[in-house]
């Protein structure tokens, strides 16, 4: 089945709030999704060139190594925080060097998100459990997106749960599953684009962050998707300032809004909604196939 | 009463608090201890639970105060059940008798396979609504989503507002009413002059339903049949 839930602050000292608000929307999707969980929150944006690094390690791994050996290859200390297999790594250097000084220096981490804004955390295990091991409900930022996912496209493993991000600054959750993966891959693999798994939502992502690295806007993107993504979905995606719904054309996946002054809630069910302030008076409603609901932070 | 953790009790009424009380508990109740005689139940919090007062089977009035999840009402039996609220997806799927009215709106696939009774949507219903309806009536005061009354083989479905891509796609004795746009009509479905039984037909059901308007103002949507293929009177003619 798999669940998704976003949400966006309107009311800015709410921001502080986010992931205390987030958290019980996570949890009430458990259902769903109990096999892995992850989230990506967008927070305060770094100035140029600064960039972040989420990094996952399967494995314990010793993360002031990392600190102590990047300055032979960049010619400075970067700024790390480790949460035990999971940190972000802070630097001015190029992005793409990073990455692939990265990936040749420690093959074993794997990248979980680039950007200026987004820091992301995803891994198996219950949605409780994964929220209280990367201590969620502390998080804050101007909005996130988060999942739990019931496997059916692809094994059960950290890097195979979701949200899946690609270029900077997106990501996007999917509760669904796409019947024409392969032939996205094939085509985008010819123009340098690498996947990481064998998972159909990363299709989904690359597509529509190749779509936007080619010019193309959020919105035009999306709707390419529609065009050549071909199965059941519902997507919600996140950029640095927007938050992004949609569902294909047959609306098998379900999906409530809930919008209030102060926020922009969605969520698989309205289960995930119950809790939220003042959810009684919110405008509620279920959104429509094939259209687009973009929200600017 | 059992170890049943009623809000407040009169009567003829019982309260539950769905934040107090497992909904197993209240279900149980409603299957097993309506030997008291109350007249009206009162579901407080759903807060979109799902399976809320499914399977009844007694003449009670159920009201849910809030919004219910998947399967509220569904294989419902003489019940009358009142939901102030949305619900998601299959409300009052295969309902037998009785009656299920949300007073909100309604996710996909209302009133699915339903054989009898009345169900009352009185804002708009997603996708599917109707789909494989088998008797029941279904009276909508908003729109419909696509693929309305798929497949229906039973009942009547009123629609006060308008309908999405291919209604009534592949029907079989159904009949649709709408009053506003139709996107589309489905395979085998074609608008049909109303007769006067048709306009008695819609003003039964607006009535029923708590709604004014004009049945004057209705298509009627039925199958043009043309999907028929098999001979009744060659089975029955041996």
């Amino acid at each position: 089945m798999c669940g998704i839930v976003g949400l966006l602050i309107k009311k800015p000292e709410w921001r502080e709030s986010l992931g205390e608000l987030m958290v019980p929307m996570l949890i009430g999707m458990s259902d769903r999704g109990p096999d892995s969980a992850g989230l990506a929150v967008f927070t305060a944006t770094l100035p140029e060139p600064q960039r972040k690094y989420s990094l996952y390690s399967k494995d314990k791994f010793d993360w002031e190594s990392l600190r102590r050996s990047f300055p032979a290859a960049f010619a400075t200390v970067p700024e790390i925080q480790s949460n035990g297999n999971r940190a972000v790594l802070i630097s001015d250097r190029e992005p793409d060097l990073v990455k692939q000084w990265l990936k040749a220096k420690y093959p074993q981490l794997h990248l979980l998100s680039t950007g200026r804004t987004i820091d992301l955390y995803k891994d198996t295990g219950k949605p409780a459990m994964v929220a209280d091991r990367y201590n969620f409900s502390a998080l804050k930022g101007s909005h996130a997106i988060a999942h739990t996912r019931m496997a059916t496209e692809s094994a059960v493993t950290p890097d195979r749960a979701h949200p899946f991000t690609a270029g900077e600054d997106f990501c996007l959750v999917h509760n669904g599953s796409l019947s024409n993966p392969y032939s996205i891959r094939r085509r985008l693999e010819p123009l340098g684009i690498h996947f990481e798994t064998d998972n159909d939502t990363e299709a989904a992502c690359r597509f529509l962050e190749w779509r936007m690295r080619e010019g193309d806007d959020l919105e035009t993107a999306i709707k390419q998707g529609f065009v050549e993504l071909d199965g059941f979905y519902t997507f919600l995606m996140g950029t640095a300032d927007k938050l992004a719904l949609v569902r294909d054309a047959f609306a098998c996946k379900p999906a409530v809004v809930a919008e209030t002054d102060e926020y922009v809630a969605i969520a698989s069910e309205f289960r995930s909604l119950a809790h939220l302030p003042d959810v009684k008076n919110a405008h509620l409603y279920e959104p429509a196939p094939e259209e687009l609901y973009v929200w600017t932070v | 009463m059992d170890s049943l953790t009623a809000s407040s009790t009169t009567t003829d009424s019982i309260t539950f608090d769905l934040a107090q009380t497992s909904l197993r508990e209240i279900n149980h109740y409603l299957h097993h201890n309506l030997a008291r005689g109350e007249k009206k139940i009162h579901i407080l919090n759903p807060d979109g639970a799902h399976n809320i007062a499914v399977g009844l089977n007694a003449p009670v009035d159920v009201e849910i105060l809030g919004h219910a999840g998947y399967y509220a009402a569904s294989m419902n039996q003489l019940a009358n059940v009142a939901i102030a609220g949305n619900v998601g997806t299959g409300v009052a799927e295969n309902m037998m008798s009785g009656r299920v009215h949300v007073k909100g709106f309604a996710s996909v696939s209302a009133g699915a396979s339903a054989h009898g009774g009345l169900l009352i949507i009185d804002g708009d219903a997603s996708l599917r609504c109707g789909i494989s309806l088998k008797g029941a009536d279904i009276v909508v005061g908003g729109s419909v989503g696509s693929f309305a009354a798929f497949m229906a083989q039973a009942g009547r479905i009123v629609v006060c507002g308008n309908a999405g891509e291919a209604l009534g796609d592949s029907l079989y004795e159904a009949v649709i009413y709408v009053r506003g746009e139709i996107k589309s009509l489905g395979a085998d479905a074609q608008i049909e002059s109303m007769s006067e039984a048709d306009y008695a037909t819609v003003a039964e059901l607006l009535a029923k339903a708590g709604f004014s308007y004009n049945p004057q103002d209705f298509k009627r949507v039925a199958s043009a049949k043309q999907l028929y293929h098999w001979n009744a009177d060659a089975v029955a003619g041996g």
